[in-house]
């Protein structure tokens, strides 16, 4: 907000309704990260059901820290991978690690893919959510000195790739909506 | 701050954090116990919400099932017409087997197995996350579940019990690649492990040379190590096209909702906390 008052022009009072909004818009991507890992764990009953944990967590962290970034700092992204990790019964630490690469690499890169296609971002992220699924397969079986089986990290990447298209429907629907701040 | 000062902080977040999670890994790795109580409280804190939610979402998953059922509702009445004519045949030698076992018990004075006390709970979330396989029980707040007791549905062996939350437990599946169970080959009686490799079929190792593994034989737990009662069913041997032996488990491990939970008294294959003081242990 303090960047936002630098700047001339009319607006209207910030009352406390208001500056609620915008927090409420300003902390969305996270908050809604946090809630559909927390989906991902609902007894749906569907086979194989905890690969769609790192998947969704990796599309939600990825997309936002391209298109908001401002909203999805590396401290946030500290504690969403600490979530994975405790959620996703993964070795404390790994989900942490990965999700700050995904996180630091969508920032170097940032300036070029917002100004591509739809098809370049998702081809970028199925490229890093396969390397993601290959370090966590890594550590998980560095940590637990015994080699995992890959299939799982396979299969994992091929979710997080598959399921990028639907989800970013609706990430970028509240990215023009609910997660605009200059709508408040 | 000044601006520059500011720039350089934000550029170096990014890095330490990344310093951080390695140091993290390294605590998890030396104190495993924290990460299992931290996810322990997790578990706890979110049981009440799975609780609430797997109402409805049972009734969904009902409703669809029950679609496909009408689906292929004449087949399926065909072959339960077949089944039941067939366990009918089984129902009278099992009768007459059982009256037979019973004369003979009675001749031998056979001290009966104490039967075991068990609770049953519902299995609210799925705990395993890509690289293992385990199920998360919602349990009362005064449970008396301990580790290492052991999980059956209505059909077989689920796991064993790896941690306890106030209000709920982890069961390790057999399936899971850290599950290693001591069992009997019927009727050959030969003895195996079953190792699981987190695919739906574990594999069986180190039978003895006189009595191979055979398709179709029955897998029963074995008392060996005191880990297990005797005789509790795991499921039935299936060769892999490779001319692996596996065994198909008896448990319907994908589609657990309700799992008993029994206490045999047994402690071998000492977990973690027998390590702790015995005051400790009575919990």
């Amino acid at each position: 907000m303090a960047r936002d008052e630098q700047v001339p022009g009319i607006r209207p009072r910030p009352s406390l309704g208001r500056r609620l909004d915008i927090v409420a818009r300003h902390s969305f991507p996270a908050t809604s990260t946090v809630l559909l890992m927390l989906l991902c764990g609902l007894p749906f009953g569907i086979a194989d059901q905890a690969m769609l944990l790192p998947a969704v967590t990796l599309a939600a962290v990825y997309f936002w820290s391209l298109f908001r970034p401002a909203a999805m700092p590396p401290p946030i992204v500290f504690l969403l991978g600490l979530l994975l990790d405790l959620l996703g019964y993964l070795p404390i630490g790994a989900g942490v690690l990965t999700l700050l690469l995904v996180h630091g690499l969508a920032g170097q890169w940032r300036r070029r893919l917002t100004q591509q296609g739809f098809v370049t971002v998702w081809l970028v992220l199925t490229c890093l959510g396969t390397g993601a699924a290959a370090l966590l397969w890594a550590l998980t079986s560095l940590l637990s000195l015994r080699l995992m089986p890959p299939g799982p990290a396979l299969f994992q990447a091929t979710l997080t790739a598959a399921l990028y298209p639907a989800l970013s429907v609706l990430l970028i629907r509240a990215h023009r909506t609910i997660a605009n701040p200059e709508r408040a | 701050m000044s601006i520059s000062a500011r720039q350089v902080l934000s550029k170096l977040t990014l890095p330490v954090l990344i310093v951080a999670s390695f140091a993290l890994l390294l605590v998890g790795k030396a104190d495993t116990m924290l990460a299992d109580r931290a996810r322990m409280a997790f578990g706890d804190a979110l049981a009440p919400i799975y609780v609430v939610l797997s109402e409805p979402l049972g009734r969904v998953r009902a409703s669809v099932a029950q679609v496909t059922d009408l689906w292929d509702l004449r087949a399926e009445n065909a072959r339960l017409r077949d089944e039941n004519e067939r366990l009918r045949q089984w129902q009278a030698t099992a009768l007459a087997l059982d009256a037979e076992n019973q004369r003979l018990k009675a001749d031998l004075h056979w001290v009966p197995d104490p039967t075991a006390a068990f609770v049953t709970a519902r299995v609210v979330a799925d705990a395993g996350g890509v690289y293992a396989r385990a199920v998360l029980l919602a349990l009362g707040p005064n449970h008396f579940i301990r580790r290492g007791e052991i999980a059956l549905d209505q059909s077989g062996l689920v796991g064993r019990v790896t941690e306890v939350g106030a209000r709920t437990a982890r069961v390790l599946l057999i399936t899971d690649l850290n599950s290693r169970i001591p069992v009997i080959l019927e009727p050959s009686g030969g003895h195996a492990i079953m190792t699981g490799t987190n695919g739906p079929r574990p594999r069986l190792l180190y039978w003895s040379d006189g009595a191979p593994p055979r398709e179709g034989e029955r897998v029963v737990t074995s008392p060996e190590a005191d880990a297990f009662p005797a005789n509790l069913p795991v499921g039935t041997v299936r060769f892999t096209a490779a001319n692996v032996p596996e065994v198909q488990p008896a448990a319907q491990l994908d589609r657990l909702e309700v799992v008993r939970i029994f206490d045999y008294g047994l402690n071998g294959m000492a977990p973690p906390e027998a390590a702790r003081p015995p005051a400790d242990r009575l919990r």
